[in-house]
């Protein structure tokens, strides 16, 4: 046995070997590699040109002053012979041909005298009807004389004397920065805001998700089936009667809200009305158990609270919107500021249908949940299961016609049949026998269930390539900056979630248990447990996804997202180097100088 | 005030931690748990605040059922219930004072704690109970600037901080040298004498055990081998305790 051993391993290893060579081979095969065409002359020739145009970025300019020297030409040769007198002598620059008449295509010299030395400039040939074609470049000597050979060209014969001119080009004047210089520049800034705005919204957004991303926060979570029952069918009811109440609360408000005055007493009044209340309505020490008077009193305060926070979030959308559309123009320079409020109360009026929706859904599910807890606690384990039965198919029925109706939306199946009745048919069977199946008082793990979702949904997410997401974005909101942000934020969203939550995850449990153990629950064991724990590491994965933001920025331009890409690929496909190099200069520069910024930013917190 | 009654846990690698384990606690006792590394000494304190559900059995105290408590009731179990841990298990990054207040967690709204507030009473309080255990100088440094056996007075400080009427410990002493072990053992004798709180403490060292409990209780395999006084340990009792080859130090 002893004895095979080595034969058997040198023989694997040479298996390996063959399939090391074999996979290369194949990769110079399907990558198309092919050493011939780098070494093509035309190839190096386009090479070296493009290289040298790079290595003199378009940076600086200085004005310039044209001064043409014309001399008269004949093409063709006059028949009567007669052509003009051509000066020559003195001081001043003049040209001389060859020839002074030619046909087409015959080959003649342009001598320069008295040029300012080491001056340079094209040579034109100006026809009677004022058409001038370059013919080429002239490069005067110290003493200012040229020569240059040229093709007289192909153009209408006419009587008349035409012209060949030489432009003297002088620069003068201080060094001044050229447009693609400034263009750049402006588009510089745009990107950086691009990576700022998509990390801070990809931050904020993550923190939260990777709370529920992390297995060690979810494991323990588990709830009885006639919680998880009344939930399914509280969320989805809560939701809607959110949408609709802010839908309404929104129209009711709008003539009202047509009045700034009108609109910032409303959402002052209302906030300090919401907050009243919450400090009724959550006492800052619950040292007792509560009387059931004393928590449906509470209880009373909170939703009238919650009411009144409703309007003022509405009424400080409107506020914002009409505020900041007035302050915009007076602001001048610092108009982006008006723009900003506007942007915000916009945002909030968007997003507060959403937000309350949500909101009431939660309020619903934890309503409920008390109820479900009390039944839990109060009914025998065979009426719980009657009543679980009852629960969990209208959750079954429910929840496989909300799958159904989102399978609509895609496919727009638009049977009733399919779309409503058979989900609910089947849904209500199948939780039906999961009742039957599952003891009523069972805890189901709802953590991990959710874990697993998120999970799944954000590496999903994270494999599309921020380049596709911002042709998608691009195709929503139409090219530009914005589209370039809701790309990158997303991406930003997926990817720090997870880097987020393995931080979460590789904490210390010691500090955890001993904050629960003092009866902290889930929301205070985050605040006083988890957020200590893991502010470093989540500072410095900003930091990096802001550094990968910024690089992801410069390219997003390329398919409509905003920012420098957008003049970068205009610039390579128009074969404008020069400009180009100066794009390309500017995104090193930028991309260095975060990368360094933001490594020194890491190094000082961890 | 205790009653543990026939409480089974079983780990789900199949791993029998406690097996059909039973015995009261009256008020005021300092009882201390003793038994090889691996017995369920562990297993056992964090079955009775429930950071370990048990898998069978009922824990009650004074009155309420503890392991089938709603997670509203199992709140106020808990906050009368304070722990002290072998690593302490403070939260290192944040400063003494915040890991002292955290003991009033379970007194205080959620909501306020999330904009980190508590009411000018916890503050008072937390300092007097740094003042009570040698360290109020000590109240606004980062908790992992202390020494080990600072570390451990701050988690007195916070278990008292939920004025309990019971003290698990598990292992208090365990990663500290002897000189601070009794110091830190003092503490929690002023506590059982002076407060009346109950104190339920595993311990490794028997010297420990005769010098601070008044009643001992022994595990071995998850099975409860011994419960009595610590003066009752005899070298047979001690050799059933801890294996036939044990030898008895100190
Ligand atoms: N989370 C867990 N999952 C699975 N098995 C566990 C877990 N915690 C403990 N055990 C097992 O349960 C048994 C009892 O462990 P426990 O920690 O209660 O012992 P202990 O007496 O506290 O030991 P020590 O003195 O080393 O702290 C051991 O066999 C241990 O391996
Ligand atoms: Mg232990």
């Amino acid at each position: 046995m002893k004895t095979k051993r080595p034969l058997l391993k040198s023989i694997g290893v040479g298996l390996a070997v063959a399939l090391g060579v074999i996979i290369f081979a194949y990769a110079f095969q399907v990558t198309d590699v092919n050493f011939e065409t780098t070494r093509s002359e035309v190839r190096m020739t386009g090479l070296t040109r493009v290289l040298r145009a790079l290595a003199k970025p378009e940076l600086f300019t200085r004005d310039t002053t044209e001064v043409d020297i014309q001399t008269p030409f004949y093409l063709p040769c006059p028949e009567s012979g007669q052509m003009e007198e051509i000066e020559t002598g003195g001081n001043e620059p003049y040209l001389l041909t060859s020839v002074p008449c030619a046909s087409a295509k015959e080959m003649i010299t342009v001598e320069g005298y008295n040029f300012p030395p080491n001056s340079s400039g094209p040579i034109n040939f100006l026809t009677a009807s004022g058409v001038s074609k370059q013919l080429a470049n002239f490069d005067s000597d110290s003493d200012g004389y040229f020569n240059v050979e040229v093709e007289v060209p192909n153009r209408q014969p006419v009587e008349e004397a035409q012209h060949i001119v030489a432009t003297i080009r002088t620069t003068s004047g201080p060094l001044k920065w050229t447009d693609t210089a400034k263009a750049t520049w402006e588009k510089i800034i745009e990107t950086v805001f691009i990576a700022l705005l998509a990390t801070a919204i990809g931050t904020i957004v993550s923190i939260p998700v990777s709370f529920l991303a992390a297995k060690n926060l979810m494991k323990d979570s588990t709830s009885t089936p006639t919680n998880v029952a009344l939930a399914i069918l509280s969320w989805p009811a809560g939701i809607w009667v959110g949408l609709k109440f802010t839908k309404w609360a929104i129209n009711v408000l709008d003539p009202l809200s047509e009045q700034i005055l009108v609109a910032l007493a409303g959402s002052i009044l209302f906030a300090g009305i919401a907050y009243l209340l919450v400090r009724k309505g959550l006492p800052a020490e619950d040292i007792a158990k509560p009387t059931r008077k004393t928590r449906i009193i509470r209880n009373v305060f909170l939703f009238g609270s919650a009411v009144a926070g409703l309007l003022a979030i509405i009424f400080f959308g409107s506020f914002a919107k009409l505020a900041g559309d007035i302050i915009t123009e007076p602001l001048g320079v610092f108009g982006f500021l008006g723009n900003a409020l506007f942007l915000l109360g916009d945002i909030t009026l968007m997003l507060a249908p959403a937000m309350i929706a949500v909101a009431v859904g939660g309020v619903f599910a934890s309503i409920v949940g008390k109820f479900g807890q009390s039944l839990n606690d109060k009914l025998s384990s065979s009426s719980l299961k009657v009543a679980n039965l009852i629960f969990t198919s209208l959750a079954g029925a429910v929840l496989f016609a909300l799958i159904m109706a989102g399978i609509n939306w895609f496919y727009q199946i638009n049977d009733p049949k399919i779309v409503l009745y058979y989900p609910l048919a089947i849904g209500g069977i199948v939780g039906f026998l999961l009742a039957l199946a599952v003891r009523p008082k069972h805890p189901l793990p709802t953590g991990l269930i959710i874990y697993t979702i998120i999970r799944t949904l954000l590496n999903t997410t994270r494999s599309i390539e921020p380049l596709v997401m911002a042709i998608v974005a691009v195709i929503w909101v139409g090219i530009g900056p914005f589209a370039g942000s809701l790309a990158l934020a997303l991406h930003t969203i997926a990817s720090l979630s997870k880097l987020y939550s393995e931080q979460v995850e590789s904490i210390d449990d010691g500090p955890l248990e001993a904050i629960q153990a003092t009866g902290a629950n889930r929301l205070q064991t985050i605040v006083y447990a988890v957020i200590p724990q893991i502010i470093p590491p989540y500072i410095s994965f900003t930091m990096y996804r802001w550094d990968i933001n910024v690089r992801m920025s410069t390219i997003i331009g390329f398919v409509g997202g905003g920012g420098i890409g957008f003049l970068l690929q205009q610039n390579i496909n128009l074969l404008n180097y020069r400009a180009a190099s100066v794009q390309m200069l500017a995104i090193a520069i930028v991309v260095a100088s975060m990368d360094y910024i933001s490594s020194k930013i890491r190094e000082s917190i961890v | 005030m205790l009653e543990i009654k026939n409480v089974t846990k079983i780990y789900d690698g199949n791993v029998l931690a406690l097996d059909d384990v039973s015995f009261n606690i009256k008020q005021g006792e300092f009882l201390a748990i003793i038994g090889l590394s691996g017995s369920g000494k562990s297993t056992l304190l964090r079955c009775i605040n429930r950071l370990v559900e048990p898998t069978k059995g009922d824990i009650i105290m004074d009155d309420i059922n503890i392991t089938n408590a709603s997670q509203d009731e199992l709140r106020r179990i808990r906050r009368k219930i304070g722990m002290i841990f072998q690593h302490f298990n403070l939260v290192e990054r944040s400063k003494v004072m915040t890991n002292v207040l955290a003991g009033r967690l379970g007194y205080t709204n959620p909501a306020m704690s999330l904009v980190n507030r508590f009411s000018k009473n916890d503050v008072e309080m937390a300092l007097k109970q740094l003042e009570r255990v040698g360290i109020k100088d000590q109240a606004y440094k980062r908790a992992d600037e202390l020494s080990g056996g600072q570390q451990q007075r701050v988690s007195i400080a916070r278990a008292m901080m939920q004025n309990p009427k019971l003290i698990l410990a598990d292992e208090p002493v365990a990663s500290l040298d002897p000189v601070l072990a009794h110091s830190i053992m003092q503490y929690l004798e002023k506590i059982n004498k002076e407060d009346g709180v109950t104190v339920i403490c595993s311990l490794h060292f028997l010297d420990l055990v005769h010098r601070y409990a008044n009643r001992a209780i022994a595990l071995n395999a998850g099975k409860l081998m011994f419960d009595g006084s610590p003066k009752d340990i005899d070298d047979e009792k001690f050799k059933e305790i801890y294996g036939k080859e044990a030898e008895r130090v100190g």
